[in-house]
C-alpha cells in the first residue's frame, strides 16, 4: 500500500504556501491539515496560500477541507487563500452547495498574496 | 396471393424497355412544381440514377420497400431529400420526385399491357409509395439536424465575452436565456476568467426580455462560481418588469452586487479595482 501522499508546505516570508499537484485522497487531505496546524503553529505565519491550480476533481469532502483549513489558521490569527481554482472545479463546489465559510479566493498566486499582504497591513494598523 | 418472379419480370421489362421515354416524362412532370428551382440537367442525373437503382431492385422479385433488394434506391432518396431540405425545398416539393414516377407509369401503362395485370401495378405502386414516405421522413430528419446545427451556433455566436478595461470583463445577454445558454455563458465567462487573469466581471442583461427560477438560479452559481475562483461578479440592466418578476418568485440575489446599468456596474468595478475616474482638463 503506498504511502500518504505529503503535499510540501513552503514558507515565503510570513506565508506558508502549499501547492496541490496531485488528485488527492482523503488521507491525503487530513494529512495536509495536520502539518498545516503544525507549520503555522511553529512558524507564526499570518497567511496560508492554497494554490490547487492543479487540482482537476473535487469531492464534497476536499470542499470541506478549505473551510477546515481556514478555520483552524484562524486560530493562529492566520488568514487563508484559495488560489486557481478551476472553472470545473468551482462549478462542482456550487452544484454540491457548498460555500467556503471564510475562506478568501484569488485568481492566481500573485492576486492571492497581494489579498494576503492588505490583510497584514490591516493588522498592523490595528 | 403470390405475385410470380415470371409475371413481375414483365413489369421490370417494360420498364426496362421504355426507360428513356418513362424518365424523360419523369423528369418533365417532377421538374414543373419545382419551378425552375433545380436544373433539369441536375434532376435528369438524380433521377436516372434514382431510376437504375429501382430497376436493379425489381430485378431481384422483392417487392419489400425495406429489404437489402432496395438499399441503394433508399440511399439515394435519402442524399437526395438531404440535398432538398438544405437547399430549403418543402416537403411535398421534394416527395414530388417519387410520386411523380407513378404518374408517369401510369400513362405508360395506359398505352401498354403487361402480364401481371392490376396486381402487378398495385404492388410497384405501393413500393413507391413507402419510398415517398422514405423520403418525408429522411427530409424531416436533415430538418431537424440543420435546425440543430443553428441552434448551437447561435448559441456560440450570440454570448461573447468582452474585455472593458484591464481586468474588468463584461457578457452582454441579448434574447431568451434559458438553461442550456446560461449553461454556455456560466462556462464561457469562468475561462475567460482564468485565460484574462480579470478580477471582476459583469453580466449585463439589458437585452433579456424575461427571466424565470432556473435562469435565475444559473445566474447565481455563475456568481458564486466566480467568487469561489477568486474574481467579482455584478449584475446590470435588470429590466423593471424582471426585478418585479424576481421579487414575485421571491429569489434572494443575497449578498450579490446588482446595478441598474452596465455603466454603474464599470464604475463599481473600477472603484473595487482601484482605478479612479477623473474628470479631463481639456483647457491646457
Amino acid at each position: 500500500m503506498s504511502g500518504v501522499e505529503r503535499i510540501p508546505i513552503l514558507k515565503i516570508g510570513d506565508v506558508l504556501l502549499a501547492s496541490i499537484q496531485v488528485d488527492l485522497q482523503d488521507r491525503d487531505v487530513l494529512a495536509l491539515q495536520e502539518d498545516l496546524a503544525e507549520k503555522i503553529s511553529a512558524t507564526g505565519a499570518h497567511g496560508v496560500v492554497l494554490d490547487i491550480s492543479a487540482v482537476d476533481i473535487v469531492d464534497s469532502f476536499i470542499g470541506r477541507m478549505f473551510a477546515t483549513i481556514a478555520a483552524t489558521s484562524r486560530l493562529f490569527d492566520a488568514h487563508t487563500v484559495v488560489v486557481g481554482m478551476r472553472p470545473a472545479v468551482a462549478i462542482t463546489l456550487v452544484e454540491l452547495g457548498l460555500t467556503l465559510g471564510e475562506v478568501r479566493t484569488a485568481l492566481d498566486l500573485e492576486k492571492g498574496l497581494a489579498i494576503l499582504a492588505g490583510l497584514a497591513g490591516d493588522r498592523a494598523a490595528r | 396471393m403470390t405475385i410470380g418472379t415470371g409475371r413481375s419480370d414483365n413489369l421490370a421489362e417494360l420498364l426496362r424497355a421504355s426507360g428513356e421515354v418513362l424518365t424523360r416524362r419523369w423528369v418533365e412532370l417532377a421538374a414543373e412544381p419545382l419551378r425552375g428551382r433545380l436544373s433539369v440537367a441536375e434532376l435528369e442525373r438524380e433521377l436516372a440514377d434514382l431510376y437504375a437503382a429501382i430497376l436493379a431492385g425489381l430485378d431481384t422479385g422483392d417487392r419489400d420497400p425495406n429489404s437489402d433488394a432496395f438499399a441503394e434506391v433508399r440511399a439515394l432518396l435519402s442524399e437526395m431529400s438531404r440535398r432538398r431540405a438544405r437547399a430549403g425545398f418543402t416537403p411535398s416539393e421534394t416527395a414530388v420526385g417519387v410520386f411523380t414516377l407513378k404518374r408517369a407509369m401510369f400513362e405508360l401503362l395506359d398505352q401498354a399491357e403487361i402480364a401481371g395485370g392490376l396486381a402487378e401495378v398495385v404492388a410497384f405502386s405501393l413500393l413507391l409509395d413507402a419510398f415517398g414516405l422514405w423520403t418525408f421522413e429522411t427530409f424531416a430528419k436533415a430538418r431537424e439536424e440543420v435546425i440543430d446545427e443553428q441552434a448551437e451556433q447561435l448559441l456560440e455566436l450570440t454570448t461573447p465575452v468582452v474585455k472593458l478595461w484591464d481586468g474588468v470583463l463584461a457578457v452582454p445577454l441579448v434574447g431568451t436565456l434559458d438553461s442550456a445558454r446560461t449553461q454556455v455563458v456560466m462556462e464561457k465567462l469562468l475561462e475567460s476568467l482564468v485565460t484574462t487573469g480579470a478580477a471582476h466581471a459583469i453580466i449585463d442583461i439589458t437585452g433579456v426580455l424575461a427571466v424565470d427560477t432556473q435562469v435565475a438560479q444559473h445566474l447565481l452559481k455563475t456568481v458564486m462560481a466566480a467568487r469561489l475562483m477568486g474574481a467579482e461578479c455584478t449584475i446590470s440592466g435588470i429590466r423593471p418588469h424582471i426585478a418585479q418578476t424576481i421579487v414575485g418568485l421571491g429569489i434572494e440575489f443575497g449578498d450579490i452586487t446588482t446595478k441598474a446599468s452596465l455603466a454603474d456596474a464599470l464604475r463599481h468595478a473600477l472603484r473595487r479595482a482601484g482605478v479612479d475616474l477623473v474628470a479631463g482638463d481639456r483647457r491646457g
